[in-house]
């Protein structure tokens, strides 16, 4: 078999092959991987994984009447002639589409640099997965060390991954930038009598000098699990409802997918038509930025090239822009935000890079005093909402708040609402910040939501 | 395009393709065995996956993603070794081999091994006419463009059609060093229509779904009396959520029509049961086999041997054929869902369920077609049965804690019983509940079993593979309903 072309090579063959075959226009990238994986339980090795990994996208435009067609294909077999025939396919399927006038490259400039936004440490890359298993052995006696009740778990995992993104279209813009990711979980049992809780904690950075102590994310998570045990249930009521900084996330989740617009121009989010009014307490400010330096959700560039910026997405409860890339912005008369995300051979769409809710003045320990009687949640299970109309409700797991103190856990209980609603109902945002992954919130409260339980 | 579905079997095909012959086999288990492991095996995957999808009226766009490699696993005790790499070489295979054996510090003898090439597996549950993705796209496009005629003609207050193909033609090769070589050739299709609908004042907006899928020719789909009704169901939900008034919340009787709602066993019962977590000891169910964990009459069964099915599989991506494994027998949890490691580690026998999403990933224990097998009771006396709860009849998706039994799933076709009647449609609401009492409060089980449309996918530590559900009409009493009325 022929061998496989690397990087820059693949990505310039594929689009001048599409404009031989009679593209209009194209874009391709190219995503290279190596990673390694780990998990341990107790002092034993679960198992370890090693891989690499290359994967290139090739978009092509064919001109129609009245707008261009689009196709996409991927391939993980980078022999130059595999590659010809999968442009070749691309731009064959692409004639099957319909013509659509909002479909192209961006049409008003690619990134001008690329800035170095550390996203990747040299040294890491001599990382031995012998030291990624230690950090995980670490962790789990560290967990075990906190309670004899931790005896137990599913495991600590580990995994390094380092990534070579290439980006190119026909316009001649090009571009490139490595990054990489490493990151440690850890998920210990706590076990009474019959009962067993697990819960987890973790660290994600892209610097493994970033990453949290791995003896301090195994007590965290084994003080998590024991505090579940004894839960019970309580009956149906409508309380105030306390979100944790990671269960708050979620909430900017479900946000981020009805900003994004490719919800909106379908009418899929009821957050369509919306921009400029409130659409959330004056306490709530949500702001993207990708490029925050060392940040997970960090690139130079998006997947169509475009740079990324810092969006202020809702200001003091106004809502001020959705999140978009060149086609959904076309579609919505609006400017790209640089959001394209879609790695190789995904068709581009909007998402947030990082993103989060700027904290409060509270603690959270002074938002659960002010509260009488209510819900601290710490856990939600379940993909129980509804973008089209905001109606919320999930299964969760937390603390029992009664004069202002936590007093006992809880589970087997639901929380549900409307996101609307419960936007609009935050009266209190704490001063906690913090970062998992690409995304960050403080504690929240929702001053009102209806229970379900016993 | 010259892509022939190498009708003389997957094996022929990989060795036609990437040079892979019983040699290169043998001899990359051959490495694997020089250290003192207990099991090695090689998972060959060459996959095509095509979408066309429609929205606003005209097919924007249509995918084709092709994916190859291989990986290489070696297990010794309770470790396993993986390497994985996307280029099918004798060098590649080679460096895998010798990366995954490292997890096994000792050498061993040299020991050969001989790969008996079974070729494909003794059965065909999916044959097939045609590879779904050799169906040309045109066609394809005509179909969804017909969708979304016949979708807005149904009902003016039809605003958005979103309707996709997705078509797979999945390669294996599985070779084992006790010598099993056997691969398998999955065809995989889908049809998914989504409809939003707006009432008259323009002020509510809502969304029905509907979508099947299988095993099967792509040609099923194409046939209008397919997909017709499957138009007619996701218009019917989506006009019927526009008049869903606020769905109740806390504990009630629940009755579940038949189908998809057997997502509840998916959940409730079919994880805790997996090999893994109950060799670790971490599931609810740990140590329970024997005991009753359902009401009498109560029988839960996975099958990964019915034809055609979404869940099913010739063999398993271990290479083991796939069978019908009882998990609970008249109300006792008799089985539990085993890969090959968790098997022998167990002392147990695998049973077929050893999956994984691609090559890129290690097999665990999952699930194929899950269900409850059907009882007596006439399911419309089932709601009459009821005096004041919630008949629930379609579902989205559910998860659940495995270790503290937790699980949720999610409604989005439900409706109030009062005083034994189906009365108004309610919003879509989460029900939890707790997986080793909940078919204990089982009191009423329908003589209507039925199987899912074919769309189910399962989520396990971030893999993802198709599954099967099934369900007779059942009443569940006492269930918590997670919706905001109080």
């Amino acid at each position: 078999m022929s061998r496989a072309l690397s990087g820059r090579d693949a990505v310039s063959r594929a689009l001048t092959r599409a404009l031989a075959a009679g593209a209009h226009s194209a874009d391709a990238s190219l995503v290279e991987s190596d990673a390694i994986e780990a998990r341990v339980r107790g002092d034993e090795i679960d198992f370890v994984k090693q891989s690499r990994q290359r994967v290139l996208g090739i978009r092509a435009f064919v001109a129609g009447p009245g707008g261009l067609r689009t196709a996409l294909t991927s391939t993980s077999d980078l022999a130059g002639d595999t590659i010809d025939r999968m442009t070749d396919e691309t731009v064959a399927l692409a004639r099957a589409t319909a013509p659509d006038a909002a479909a192209g490259l961006p049409a008003d400039g690619f990134a001008a640099e690329v800035p170095e936004l550390g996203l990747c440490a040299e040294q890491d890359r001599h990382v031995a997965v012998e030291a990624r298993i230690a950090d995980a052995r670490r962790a789990e006696a560290a967990a075990r060390e906190v309670d004899p009740r931790i005896s137990n778990s599913e495991g600590t995992s580990v995994d390094s991954s380092f990534h070579r993104i290439v980006y190119g279209n026909t316009t001649g813009f090009s571009g490139e930038y490595p990054s990489a990711s490493h990151s440690l979980f850890s998920e210990p049992l706590a076990q009474e009598g019959g009962a067993r809780q697990r819960d987890w904690w973790m660290t994600a950075a892209r610097r493994l000098d970033a990453l949290e102590d791995p003896a301090s994310v195994g007590r965290r998570a084994a003080e998590r699990a024991l505090r579940r045990l004894g839960a019970r249930r309580v009956p149906t009521c409508e309380v105030p409802v306390v979100f944790e900084p990671r269960v708050a996330r979620s909430l900017l989740g479900h946000l981020a997918t009805c900003v994004s617009g490719s919800t909106v121009y379908r009418g899929a989010s009821y957050l369509a038509g919306r921009l400029g009014e409130s659409v959330a307490s004056e306490l709530v400010t949500v702001i993207d930025d990708g490029r925050l330096p060392g940040a997970l959700g960090s690139r130079p560039f998006d997947a169509e090239g475009q740079p990324t910026r810092r969006t202020e997405l809702v200001a003091r409860g106004r809502l001020e822009s959705y999140l978009l890339d060149s086609y959904c912005a076309r579609k919505l008369g609006l400017r790209s935000t640089g959001s394209a995300a879609g790695g190789a051979g995904g068709a581009p769409a909007p998402a947030p890079t990082n993103l989060w809710l700027e904290p409060g003045a509270l603690s959270p320990e002074e938002i659960v005093r002010r509260t009488e009687r209510g819900l601290l949640v710490t856990e939600l299970i379940g993909m129980g909402f509804n973008p089209v109309t905001g109606d919320y409700s999930r299964g969760a797991a937390g603390l029992w708040i009664e004069g202002g103190r936590v007093r006992f856990p809880v589970e087997e209980i639901t929380i549900a609402g409307q996101l609307d609603e419960m936007l609009a109902a935050i009266d209190m945002v704490g001063s906690d910040l913090e970062w998992l992954g690409s995304m960050a919130a403080p504690t929240v409260r929702v001053a009102r939501m209806t229970v379900a339980g016993a | 395009m010259n892509r022939s579905t190498a009708p003389e079997g997957p094996v022929a095909f990989f060795r036609e393709r990437f040079g892979v012959d019983d040699r290169a086999l043998e001899r990359t288990l051959g490495a694997a065995l020089e250290r003192q492991i207990d099991a090695a095996d090689l998972f060959f995957e060459y996959s095509t996956n095509d979408q066309v999808a429609l929205e606003e009226g005209i097919v924007k766009s249509g995918d084709r993603h092709v994916e190859q490699g291989v990986g290489v696993r070696v297990q010794a005790g309770e470790r396993q070794g993986y390497a994985h790499s996307d280029e099918i070489t004798l060098e590649s295979l080679s460096l895998a081999a010798t990366t995954a054996r490292a997890i096994s510090e000792r050498s061993a003898p040299a020991s050969a091994v001989a790969v008996r090439a079974a070729g494909a597996p003794s059965r065909d549950l999916y044959p097939i006419a045609t590879d779904p993705t050799d169906v040309p796209a045109l066609q394809k496009v005509r179909l969804l463009e017909e969708i979304d005629v016949y979708a807005r003609a149904r009902d003016p207050r039809v605003q958005q059609v979103m309707a996709s193909i997705l078509t797979q033609q999945r390669h294996v090769l599985v070779a084992d060093s006790d010598g099993t070589c056997v691969g398998d050739t999955r065809p995989l299709v889908r049809l998914n229509v989504q409809v939003i609908a707006q009432d008259a004042s323009g002020r509510r907006r809502e969304m029905g779904y509907q979508g099947m899928g299988g095993r099967y020719d792509l040609a099923r789909l194409l046939d209008p009396t397919a997909w017709k009704p499957l138009v007619d169901e996701a218009v019917r939900i989506a006009l019927l959520n526009l008049e869903a008034v606020a769905c109740p919340a806390g504990s009630c009787d629940v009755v579940l029509g038949p189908g998809w709602p057997g997502i509840l066993l998916h959940e409730a019962i079919g994880h805790g049961l997996e090999g893994d977590f109950n060799r670790k000891k971490t599931s609810a169910f740990s140590d329970r086999l024997g005991q009753r964990v359902a009401a009498p009459g109560v029988t839960v069964v996975d099958d990964g041997t019915l034809p055609g099915r979404r869940g099913s599989l010739n063999v398993d991506d271990e290479g083991t054929p796939s069978q019908r494994t009882v998990l609970i027998e008249d109300g006792v949890l008799v089985g539990y869902l085993q890969d090959r490691l968790n098997a022998r580690l167990m002392g147990m026998k695998p049973t077929g369920n050893g999956r994984r999403e691609s090559y890129e990933h290690l097999p665990m224990p999952r699930m194929t077609n899950t269900f409850m097998l059907a009882g007596r009771d006439d399911p419309a006396e089932i709601v009459r049965s009821v005096p004041r709860g919630i008949y629930a009849v379609s579902f989205g998706g559910g998860q659940v804690d495995i270790t503290s039994g937790k699980f949720v799933f999610s409604a989005n076709e439900a409706y109030r019983i009062e005083s034994g009647r189906i009365g108004a449609p309610v919003k879509g609401a989460m029900l939890i509940g707790n997986g080793p009492d909940v078919l204990t409060r089982v009191s009423r089980i329908g003589s209507d079993l039925r199987l899912d449309e074919g769309v189910g996918t399962c989520g396990k530590d971030g893999q993802s593979v198709p599954v099967g559900v099934g369900l007779p009409t059942l009443r569940i009493d006492g269930l918590t309903v997670g919706g905001t009325e109080t």
